[in-house]
């Protein structure tokens, strides 16, 4: 008896595998090449590098502070930043907008709130937890939005 | 009698020129041509240690250094104008580079030695190396950088607002181009910028040396950038 079941089980099982099989055939489209790969987003995969309007991938050139969108909005970049590396031995960002540095390159000096570290220690210099600026705070590229959206920036920032 | 003498006198020189000249054209030809021979030789084969071909056939160089500077402008950019080993670091003039070429019969050395023959060696020197070139172009006056690079071909209106700020001040303190052009183009060894632990790496004072004695010398606040 319990062969048996066994076996049905067996059975059930390389049923459904070749039924399965002719229908995934079915249900696939005929020739899906790259560029009808659908993403989550209603919009083709490659249409941030198709540009249109905007170019997704050139960097803007250097111009002043940008505005703010959004309160706590990390401060966006407004320059370009290749070849600016921020590595173990060497930090691109501090090199501009460190407290020493700032005077003579005339860039943004560094928030005070990064000098504190994670119990709200107050350090004489910016805390090792902020090294990577570039986490929050990003270049800008002239592309345009991949989805519609009814977002407004703040009232108070405008 | 004095038409005669003279007449004599030249025969006879004309006789031992006669004689010598085969000989000196000869020799003369000779050795021409063997020094032709030879400075084109020797040449040849110090033009051969020139290209990046052979400085990259170390694997130190190559696994190092020039991975580095594959991701940089100066091997890859809009124009496709490309910057290889040689061209900054062995000058063009030709005293200048049989002096740098005899230096670097210490890298040869060195290479025998396997100084730097991992990378583990190789970032541990790191610093020691930098330094060495930074010094080399401090005193040259970054005469690599100007082969290609001039000061007044500078056309500020296409540079960036950064760029062209700092250029002209940079210009007017008389700054050479490896004062704030380090790193363009290797890894840079570790500089001390006071975040986190010491890294033993090199001073501020070393990464940015203060404008020359003599000049403006004096670096007031930069100069309000205008917005474009």
């Amino acid at each position: 008896m319990k062969h048996s079941a066994r076996w049905l089980l067996v059975l059930l099982a390389g049923l459904c595998l070749a039924w399965s099989e002719p229908a995934d055939a079915q249900g696939a489209p005929k020739a899906q090449g790259a560029g009808t790969v659908k993403a989550l987003r209603d919009t083709p995969v490659g249409a941030a590098e198709q540009g249109g309007e905007g170019d997704a991938f050139k960097a803007e050139r250097d111009r002043a502070a940008l505005p703010r969108d959004f309160v706590q909005q990390p401060p966006l970049i407004p320059h370009t930043v290749r070849g600016y590396d921020i590595t173990v031995n060497f930090n691109k960002c501090m090199d501009c907008h460190a407290w020493s540095r700032a005077r003579e390159t005339g860039a943004t000096k560094v928030s005070l709130t990064h000098f504190r570290d994670r119990d709200g220690k107050e350090l004489p210099n910016v805390s090792p937890r902020r090294y990577f600026c570039m986490q929050c705070h990003v270049p800008q590229t002239q592309a345009r939005p991949l989805v519609e959206n009814t977002f407004r920036p703040a009232a108070g920032l405008k | 009698m004095d038409k005669n003498d003279d007449a004599a006198g030249s025969a006879g020189k004309r006789g031992l020129w006669a004689r010598l000249a085969p000989v000196i054209f000869g020799l003369g030809g000779v050795g021409f041509i063997a020094g032709v021979l030879f400075w084109g030789g020797f040449n040849w084969s110090l033009e051969l240690t020139n290209t990046e071909e052979f400085c990259i056939s170390c694997h130190e160089m190559r696994e190092n250094v020039y991975k580095e500077y594959r991701n940089t402008v100066h091997y890859s950019n809009r124009t496709g104008v490309r910057a290889t080993c040689p061209d900054c670091h062995v000058p063009k003039e030709w005293g200048y580079k049989m002096i740098r070429k005899i230096q670097a019969s210490n890298e040869l050395w060195h290479k025998v030695l396997g100084t730097i023959d991992t990378p583990e060696k190789f970032n541990a020197k790191r610093l020691e190396l930098a330094k060495n070139e930074w010094r080399r172009m401090t005193r040259t006056d970054s005469r690599e950088c100007r082969n290609c690079h001039h000061f007044e071909a500078f056309d500020y209106g296409e540079q960036g607002r950064r760029g062209a700020n700092l250029h002209q001040q940079g210009l007017s303190e008389g700054k050479t181009c490896i004062d704030c052009h380090k790193g363009i183009a290797h890894a840079l060894p570790p500089i001390e910028q006071g975040v986190g632990v010491d890294k033993h790496g090199a001073t501020q004072q070393e990464f940015h040396p203060p404008a020359k004695a003599g000049t403006s010398g004096e670096t007031g606040p930069a100069p309000v950038l205008q917005q474009r």
